[in-house]
């Protein structure tokens, strides 16, 4: 395996692979219009995102509206916020307003239509970014292949035959295939994590509770966040940085101070104590996953390894949990709309409904027992390094793989690595690892409220040249 | 009569309680699924925890 040879994007804020902070300074200092990025933005969803089908939604009209305004506050002399200008998208649980929020289904599609945004969109915007539209994601969420029966698959920019992951999976390929540079997704089990692992990206799933998910679809309260996919560790932290902040609206929002990221990214990774995950991360994966380990493992001298205990009985449980939940959202959907589900997740959800009650409250507790263990460890050690995918992305379709010699389902395995970390809400920032022909990603896993530390380590592999998102070739 | 796999009974009396319509067609994948979570389930169900434990969830006023 080798590196791929373009891995840098191009600084130039007019190119098509333009990172945030760059368009943002560009805008900021008056080279670029927040206009013209967008109607560049807008070109490029036209031009290319009929093979990847990351968009279900673009709202042109307004896009163009509020770059507009961020072109008139800039010639007004206001400041126009840390992403003037830079387009963005959402994957299409986030209301927007004048939308129906259909978190990939069909049935949704009957709701009345957002009448206000996100908190999450309104924060973006507030910072100067401009939403240019709502992105595709497996039904309710329900999904780690991206693949999606009502609106098509989203299409892995590397290989359009290839999966993107799921369920964020518009948001990870609109983001790899240069449409926008930042998008936000959710993440359960993984939903932000598998895409930003198998479509190449910086993806961020922060702390539970640090990001407000008001007004957004919900599927398992005890375990939904919502967060940024982007090309660069420093566009994650500036999204990221304009979404902080309590929302009463969520109620699971802690009210913390506000805890800046974006200035402690300078700060290199030594002095942090970092192991490797062993025992049940060393397991289940693909040589290509195993490299990526390796590589990160060496780029910053980790010698260390550490157990996290009990990892697959809080798979378990968090599969388990998800499924009850799920069925409890959906309950009456599945009594009047049944025919109007995907099958497949109609079939989970039927028999989410099905598990016993004291199953789901031994799973909650074992998730304070399992919690309790976890954060013990976190005396020791800052950051824990795992994979974030068993493998690179699977054939859109593929329903099985082979692992030492054993067959197992795709969907049910893809989310084997992230399900114990989400589990307990701990902050996650993925690190692409540009491994040729496909990337894979590795999870740089920290203690809560910690975002600052995994994004640290995230920016210092990138400096390093072993992180980096790889620029796909255009077909 | 009973069917032949207990589960089946099992699934036509939870979803008759709950004012579910599952279709024959459906039973096997709904089986299927619950299958597994029951086999998942056994892993945190047979782990000992001490009995003062609280779930993850607790409510605060």
């Amino acid at each position: 395996m080798s590196i791929a040879s373009d891995l840098i994007a191009p600084a130039d804020a007019a190119g098509d692979w333009a990172p945030a902070h760059v368009i943002a300074t560009a805008v900021t200092a008056g080279k670029m219009s927040a206009l013209g990025v967008t109607n560049a933005a807008l070109a490029r969803i036209a031009a290319y995102d009929g093979k990847l089908n990351s968009f279900t939604d673009v709202v042109a009209e307004r896009a163009r509206a509020r770059a507009k305004d961020i072109d008139a506050a800039i010639a007004a002399g206001r400041k126009p916020g840390p992403l003037a200008g830079v387009p963005f998208a959402v994957k299409n649980l986030f209301d927007v307003k004048g939308l129906p929020t259909r978190a990939g289904s069909k049935i949704n599609r009957g709701r009345e239509h957002a009448s206000r945004d996100a908190t999450l969109i309104e924060r973006m915007e507030a910072a100067g970014a401009v939403l240019v539209g709502a992105l595709n994601m497996g039904e309710y969420a329900y999904d780690f292949t991206g693949e999606n029966i009502h609106d098509g698959p989203s299409r892995n920019p590397h290989d359009l035959t290839r999966m993107t992951g799921g369920s964020s999976g518009g948001s990870g390929g609109a983001v790899a295939g240069g449409l926008v540079p930042i998008s936000l997704g959710s993440d359960t089990n993984g939903s932000i994590r598998v895409p930003s692992s198998f479509c190449g990206l910086f993806g961020l799933k922060p702390t539970y509770g640090r990001l407000s998910r008001a007004r957004s679809f919900p599927f398992v309260a005890s375990f939904d966040h919502l967060g940024p996919l982007a090309r660069s560790p420093l566009d994650l932290a500036l999204a990221y940085d304009a979404m902080q902040g309590h929302d009463p609206d969520d109620a699971a929002c802690v009210d913390r101070p506000l805890e800046p990221v974006t200035p402690l990214l300078g700060q290199d990774a030594s002095g942090l104590r970092i192991a490797v995950a062993d025992g049940y991360f060393a397991k289940n994966m693909f040589p290509e996953a195993q490299e990526a380990i390796a590589r990160v493992a060496k780029a910053l001298g980790i010698t260390r390894k550490i157990e996290i205990p009990e990892a697959a009985r809080a798979r378990a449980a968090a599969y388990v949990i998800s499924t009850c939940e799920g069925a409890s959202l959906h309950l009456d959907r599945l009594r009047k709309q049944p025919n109007e589900f995907d099958p497949a997740v109609r079939d989970r959800l039927m028999a989410g409904a099905m598990v016993p009650a004291p199953l789901v409250d031994r799973a909650q507790k074992f998730r304070r027992w399992y919690r309790e263990q976890v954060l013990e460890l976190f005396k020791s050690v800052d950051v824990i390094i795992a994979p974030a995918t068993p493998c690179v992305a699977p054939k859109l379709g593929q329903a099985t793989f082979m692992l030492d010699g054993v067959e197992l389902p795709v969907r049910a395995n893809i989310g084997i690595h992230t399900q114990p970390i989400s589990f307990i809400g701990l902050p996650v920032a993925v690190a692409p690892i540009p491994l040729d022909p496909m990337p894979i990603g590795v999870q740089i896993i920290a203690a809560p409220w910690r975002e600052d530390i995994a994004l640290r380590v995230a920016a210092t592999l990138e400096r390093l040249g072993t992180a980096a998102a790889p620029l796909p070739e255009r077909k | 009569m009973a069917t032949a796999n207990p589960l089946d009974d099992y699934i036509d009396a939870v979803s008759q309680a709950l004012g579910l319509r599952i279709e024959d067609a459906w039973k096997p994948a709904v089986r299927a699924n619950l299958e597994v979570s029951l086999r998942l389930a056994k892993q945190f169900d047979e782990f000992p925890l001490p009995d003062e434990i609280e779930p993850a969830s607790v409510y605060r006023v």
